[in-house]
């Protein structure tokens, strides 16, 4: 056992890191915000594409041997993918990135997102709608996975104001078109790949709370003092990196086990409690960094808004606590 | 990122499986927890059998009688010895994890020499003396003082919280050996044998009802100078050593047990009937994540100290990262043992084990000490927010030092 990071991962991890602070840095984001959020940055998407994190699963184009479309994918683990993601979270890159992934591990090019019927409670919204390239309907009912035109399902949508200003929905009340079915792709195995890539990116942004919080705890002066020289502060802090540390070796944890040993009741069971404890290490270290910021926090003009209903968004995509916490306790009884 | 076990750890686990299993068919029954010196008997006998198996000091130096593994085997040891549902250190607890490897890293060839095989073979019981009345969680208050007398120490003080002093024959003891210096100077390690002239155990009884610990009274008890570990007023710095192992995989065992013991009490809410409440079901769920997830930060820990040992050439020392497992871990485990009185209802107000059932409630009691020994989880986070997150020290704290 070694559990530590290979070279290759550290050198990967550095890699998207290094790209998304030259494509998506602070300016560019707060540029997407002030932009209306019309969506993903097109031209953003296309580097991102070409870069490989869509087809990070997608078999390496170099032989291409199984002929499957799209197949200039990197060849890489779930292992790799979470690292990948957990930069994608830490950078606040929008759309519809987990559905986009898995269509490209499945051999489908293009811009994703990814529904589930029945919806659970709420109305059953789609991000991006009209951007989308295709959308993937999972029925739990069939267990079956379909590919949907997203032109059809939006002639029966509308538009709706959405809280994160980077990720703009569309509420769909109208039956979805029965679409094709992928017969080669394992739907729940699908959904629990879509949990724990959330649950990476839900890491990522986990971890830009935390810094967020440390620098301007390091910075902020009041009373004579950086205001993280005080206890009450310092302990804020604390509690966010300690949310954040489990689920980060959590989520790595699952993806191990999930590439070794494929959708078995413990690798499910390590998603779901990957994506429990992610989503907690999110919420909870968005809502405690808003806190550390004070009265500014509370602005337009800080990011900490961006985090907090970022961190939401995430935590109703895929799995969510309920469904997470309810698979965990079933496997208690086995 | 591999979780898998090598094919050298395989074969360790599976040789310790067997072992077990036949050691585990042979056990008596655990005593009565009031009974100390049962107590004292019952875990130095399962040490014993341990070392002759040869799985005593897995990860210790051979030349310290021990294996000479690396720290990733000692982990699978704490794993499977817990997974069989074995006893753990119980009375061996501060030998093995705090005095023991401390002088591992810090003794000189005769200290180990003379102590380290007979804590391996279960022979002899360590009890720890840092705090004192005045100095729990601002260790370095502390005020027992040694004077030095040709080649002895003249020690003169008292020392509380001393889990394990009842049975213990040696003591880590901290004592001031320069009053003039500053606060973290000035101290030294020591090793107090128990019955030297001079030192008085009186137990103190928790709010469990149980005596875990004790307070030690030292009227100039005389302790050979040869008896320090590292050098005179280098005791600080030793300590962190200890304190390290200590919040590192001292508890990581424990893990294990506490997500064992989860299972069980899932079962006991099924025929309970509390079940069917999803709010409660969830918060199953929700920590049978938690307890999972310090299962892989331990492993985590684990591989990173042992990459450290190998390019260092040293000794698998836990970083401060152990500092973000013992916050975690101590609150769950309470969590956990709040559960238990949810599932039990108005049961919850008894005490003591009915049948095969555990004493619920006494475990909720001793429970309320993890988030105060070894540190408090105050301590804890501001270790946390100053040495890992980096923030800057409280005034009134740098004041002074």
């Amino acid at each position: 056992m070694d559990f530590r990071l290979t070279v290759e991962q550290r050198e990967l991890q550095a890699a998207v890191r290094a790209l998304l602070a030259g494509r998506f840095g602070p300016e560019r984001l707060r540029a997407a915000v002030d932009d209306d959020g019309g969506g993903p940055d097109p031209v953003l998407w296309a580097e991102l594409r070409r870069a490989g994190v869509f087809g990070l699963r997608g078999p390496d184009g170099a032989d291409g041997s199984d002929g499957r479309a799209g197949s200039d994918g990197l060849g890489l683990g779930l292992a790799e993918a979470v690292l990948v993601f957990e930069e994608l979270g830490r950078a606040l890159v929008p759309g519809p990135l987990v559905a986009t992934e898995l269509a490209g591990a499945l051999g489908l090019d293009g811009t994703a997102a990814l529904v589930r019927l029945p919806a659970g409670r709420g109305p059953l919204l789609v991000e991006q709608l009209p951007r989308l390239d295709l959308l993937l309907v999972l029925d739990t009912g069939s267990g079956e996975l379909r590919r949907v035109d997203p032109a059809e399902v939006a002639a029966g949508a509308e538009p709706v104001r959405a809280v994160d200003p980077l990720t703009p929905l569309w509420r769909v009340d109208a039956a979805l078109p029965s679409g094709t079915l992928l017969d080669r792709a394992d739907a729940a195995l699908v959904w629990t790949e879509g949990t724990l890539l959330t649950a990476a990116l839900q890491v990522g942004l986990a971890d830009r709370a935390v810094r967020s919080a440390v620098v301007h705890a390091g910075r902020r002066e009041q009373f004579g003092q950086p205001i993280g020289a005080f206890q009450a502060v310092q302990h804020l802090c604390a509690d966010m990196l300690a949310r954040l540390e489990p689920a980060r070796v959590a989520v790595r944890a699952a993806a191990v086990v999930l590439d070794a040993d494929g959708a078995t009741p413990a690798a499910r069971a390590a998603v779901a409690g990957a994506k429990l404890l992610a989503d907690e290490a999110a919420v909870r270290g968005a809502r405690d960094c808003l806190q550390v910021h004070g009265g500014m926090g509370f602005t337009w003009e800080a990011d900490v808004q961006l985090l907090l209903k970022r961190s939401w968004v995430w935590q109703h995509s895929f799995a969510d606590s309920e469904e997470c916490a309810e698979l965990l306790s079933r496997q208690l009884l086995l | 990122m591999d979780l898998s076990d090598t094919p050298a750890e395989a074969g360790f686990r599976c040789g310790l499986r067997s072992w077990l299993a036949k050691a585990m068919a042979e056990l008596g029954p655990p005593p009565d927890p009031a009974d100390w010196p049962a107590r004292r008997a019952y875990d130095t006998a399962w040490q014993r059998q341990l070392y002759e198996a040869g799985y005593a000091g897995v990860h210790w130096p051979a030349e310290a009688g021990g294996r000479g593994a690396g720290p990733v085997e000692h982990l699978i040891l704490l794993e499977e010895t817990e997974r069989a549902g074995a006893p753990y250190v119980g009375a061996n607890f501060v030998g093995l994890l705090h005095a023991g490897p401390t002088i591992v890293a810090e003794g000189t060839p005769e200290q180990r020499r003379r102590y380290l095989p007979p804590i391996l073979r279960g022979e002899e019981i360590w009890c720890q003396g840092f705090s004192e009345p005045d100095a729990g969680s601002d260790l370095a208050a502390l005020r027992t003082r040694a004077v030095r007398d040709g080649d002895h120490y003249v020690v003169t003080g008292s020392k509380i919280w001393t889990s394990h002093a009842e049975v213990a024959d040696w003591c880590e003891l901290l004592v001031r050996t320069d009053p003039e210096a500053p606060r973290h100077q000035g101290i030294s390690w020591l090793i107090l044998p128990m019955d030297a002239s001079g030192v008085t155990v009186r137990p103190l009884r928790t709010l469990a009802g149980t005596t875990e610990f004790a307070e030690l009274f030292l009227d100039e008890v005389r302790v050979p100078v040869s008896n320090r570990v590292g050098a005179e007023n280098d005791g600080w710095r030793v300590t962190m050593v200890t304190l390290s192992f200590e919040r590192g995989t001292a508890f990581a065992a424990e893990v294990v047990a506490c997500r064992r013991t989860l299972g069980r009490l899932a079962r006991l809410a099924e025929t309970e009937g509390a079940w069917t409440d999803a709010v409660l079901r969830r918060r199953f769920g929700l920590l049978a994540g938690q307890f999972d997830a310090l299962w892989r930060l331990v492993q985590w820990n684990v591989s990173e100290a042992a990459a450290a040992a190998a390019r260092t050439g040293g000794d698998a020392v836990p970083g401060a990262g152990a500092s973000v497992f013992k916050l975690r871990f101590s609150e769950a485990r309470q969590e956990l043992y709040d559960l238990a009185a949810e599932v039990l209802g108005s049961g919850s107000l008894l005490l003591g084990a009915v049948g095969e059932e555990e004493d619920w409630t006494g475990q909720r009691l001793q429970g309320l000490s993890y988030t105060i020994a070894a540190g408090t989880s105050q301590i804890q986070r501001s270790i946390v927010a100053q040495r890992i997150l980096g923030l800057p020290k409280p005034r009134s704290a740098t004041r002074g030092s």
